[in-house]
């Protein structure tokens, strides 16, 4: 790194022995990123960013919360009423935990259409899913702290899934119990992974970015980028544009936050938990329903268990599942169609699960789940055999269509429209 | 791709609504004070609430998470608060004899609960358990309604309706059951302000009173949210803005 490349000699002197100076200003100032990237890129940092929230009013929250089944309702009460804005803190935690989710989800879709989990992106993607995982498991977690009715009930129904494994099930379920049924040892050690798992998944972020600047940003046309033609550097121009896209995130949070703060809540949990009193239905969040009405469509215990981890697990292998040599949906008219049919699957998975699992709705979750698995073990390997793409052009800055021509050279005139 | 983001809100729409389920009942719709953007708490409502509560209520229900401190965002003044804490007793200790002894309640206390433990509660109450009203607002699908609609439903059994022993008929009850006798019938009680104190009435402000002890920061949460919303569109309008000016020179070069 040359000295030079900084005026102040603090700065320099630094960055002579530590050059954070000079790794920040490659990878966050002068960094390339493709020049077409739309509003779908902005999902990565709104994503880093609500995880930030939640560690910070998780960690606020934390100074005044009890995790004891005695007091743990009456902390959670303490901060609404008690502490100093601790019904903001809290009511951001509680609806930045359904906004995470979302904006994960929107980042896993836009990377499902765009094909950003092809070579040489795999363990990027991967990596990506294994912070989903990391995710799911935190804020199941952190919903059985505040000790209401759904916390209680939920972490009994989830955590009463490993006792399907054969033999070692129910010793496994007493382990993670700490005792004979969902109790006070339960919930101490649920706060202490809920607070020790965000690290975790710093981590893992942290790896999930060195894999994404390894080779940049995929992007809507799901081509390389062939030089600095095609780029702009990440700052000024994606700085700004992340910015303006928090902006907007943070104004629905807001919104959420200030004004419907119980809307994607149910209202059970502001009753205490009560071991002796099931709910009418026992539903988790939102962001679980998905997953729970594939559980539910397996009529054998230990196949939906392994039905709902394997509707994640399968997006491990994705890479190797769908073969296709083109990444962007753009041009590939089979694949995109079959990438709707999925979202809408996902969605009606999504309110199967919050229904009974009876009748219509049981019916509806089981042709759903089928075809999720479907969609991933049979029409994408497929569709990398049977699919004609549409014509890929020949750099982000000449989307000149159709085979030969001249490549984009530096000289390459700019006559793009994305 | 516009699709996508519309469905996924679709979904987090039609997420909760579904999950609040359990609707064999349709709930009166009123119109509350403290409901959308700029809602606010009627004072002289939750005072009369107050009331009813204490006068009604509070032989069964106990309101765990109130203390009387709170009863300024009532409008009382501390003298008032520290008169109506001085009519309870509350047990304190021990003492330098090491026993526990009652006094009179102050500010800082909550509200004294009616039973000992909810054994007592049940005993007294045929085996049913009257529930904690602090957060019943809060704790049922669409709280203030449900609150209400239960208040003012009591009626005739339909003809062909077994009623068990101990049990009475509520239109806005999930099965019509419900184990809490009709608690209002009208002229209840006599209001300190005058006001008309019908079956509907009374249960309005009981309503307004329990809306704020299920939720004390509801108003001060909703005043800062209008605020921090103004200044949220209009940062995004200014960062929209910068972000085309900084752009400029790339879609130009477009063209």
């Amino acid at each position: 790194m040359s000295a030079s490349k900084f005026s102040n000699p603090v700065v320099r002197w630094i960055d002579h022995r530590l050059p954070i100076f000079s790794f920040l200003e490659h990878e966050a100032n002068e960094y390339p990123t493709p020049k077409n990237l739309n509003y779908f890129w902005n999902f990565g940092s709104l994503a880093g960013i609500s995880l930030v929230i939640m560690i910070v009013t998780g960690i606020t929250l934390a100074m005044s919360y009890t995790a004891h089944v005695d007091y743990a309702f009456e902390s959670v009460e303490r901060i609404m009423r008690d502490v100093n804005h601790g019904w903001l803190l809290r009511y951001i935690h509680m609806n930045g935990a359904s906004f995470f989710f979302i904006v994960v989800f929107v980042h896993i879709f836009r990377g499902l259409y765009y094909g950003s989990y092809k070579a040489p992106r795999e363990l990027l993607w991967m990596l990506g899913v294994v912070i989903l995982l990391l995710m799911m498991a935190t804020a199941f977690m952190g919903y059985v702290l505040p000790w209401g009715q759904m916390s209680f009930w939920g972490a009994t129904v989830i955590t009463n899934l490993f006792s399907a494994i054969p033999f070692v099930g129910e010793s496994i379920v007493t382990w993670l119990w700490g005792g004979f049924s969902v109790d006070n040892p339960t919930l101490n050690r649920f706060f202490a992974l809920h607070y020790l798992m965000p690290f975790l998944i710093v981590g893992v972020v942290i790896l999930h970015l060195v894999a994404l600047h390894r080779f940049g940003s995929n992007n809507p046309l799901g081509i390389d980028t062939r030089g600095p033609q095609d780029t702009l550097p990440f700052h000024p121009y994606y700085t700004i544009k992340d910015f303006f896209g928090l902006s907007v995130f943070l104004t629905f949070l807001a919104a959420a936050v200030f004004f419907f703060p119980n809307f994607l809540g149910h209202p059970d949990n502001y009753i205490p938990a009560n071991p002796m009193q099931t709910p009418a239905h026992i539903v988790p969040e939102w962001y679980f329903l998905p997953f729970y009405a594939i559980l539910r469509a397996v009529p054998d215990k230990l196949g939906g268990v392994l039905a709902m981890f394997g509707a994640i697990a399968i997006l491990f292998v994705l890479p190797w599942l769908d073969r296709s040599p083109v990444r962007s949906a753009r041009f590939r008219p089979m694949f995109k169609i079959f990438f709707w049919i999925l979202v809408i699957d996902c969605i009606v998975l999504g309110y199967v699960g919050a229904k009974p699992a009876e009748g219509m709705y049981l019916l509806v979750g089981r042709v759903a789940t089928v075809w999720y698995f479907i969609h991933f073990l049979a029409i994408l390997p497929l569709l990398s055999v049977i699919e004609t793409p549409r014509p890929l052009p020949q750099s982000i800055s000449t989307p000149v269509f159709g085979g030969g021509g001249g490549l984009a050279g530096a000289a390459a005139a700019p006559k793009e429209k994305v | 791709m516009k699709k996508l983001f519309l469905c996924l809100a679709a979904l987090m729409m039609a997420g909760p609504a579904l999950a609040a389920g359990g609707g064999d009942v349709v709930l009166k719709q009123k119109d509350w004070s403290f409901s959308g953007p700029f809602g606010s708490f009627d004072q002289a409502a939750m005072q009369r609430g107050l009331q009813a509560y204490v006068e009604v209520c509070s032989g069964c229900h106990s309101l765990d998470y109130v203390s009387f401190r709170n009863l300024a965002d009532l409008g009382y003044n501390e003298a008032e608060i520290k008169a109506i804490a001085a009519q309870y007793e509350v047990e304190d200790g021990p003492n330098d004899d090491g026993d526990m002894f009652m006094r009179a309640a102050l500010p800082a206390d909550r509200f004294p609960a009616p039973y000992a433990n909810q054994n007592a509660a049940r005993a007294a109450n045929n085996g049913a358990y009257p529930p904690d009203l602090s957060l019943i607002a809060k704790a049922r699908a669409n709280g203030p309604d449900y609150l209400y609609s239960l208040l003012t439903s009591y009626e005739e059994a339909p003809g062909d309706t077994e009623i068990p022993e101990g049990m009475y008929y509520n239109a806005a009850y999930s099965g019509h059951m419900i184990a809490m006798p009709q608690p209002l019938y009208g002229d209840d009680l006599t209001y300190a302000d005058g006001a008309e104190s019908s079956v509907e009435a009374i249960s309005a402000d009981l309503v307004a009173f329990l809306a704020w002890t299920a939720e004390p920061a509801l108003e001060k949460r909703k005043r800062t949210g209008v605020a921090v919303v103004a200044f949220l569109l209009i940062l995004s309008v200014m960062s929209f803005g910068a972000m085309r000016f900084i752009w400029a020179d790339v879609k130009k070069s477009k063209v």
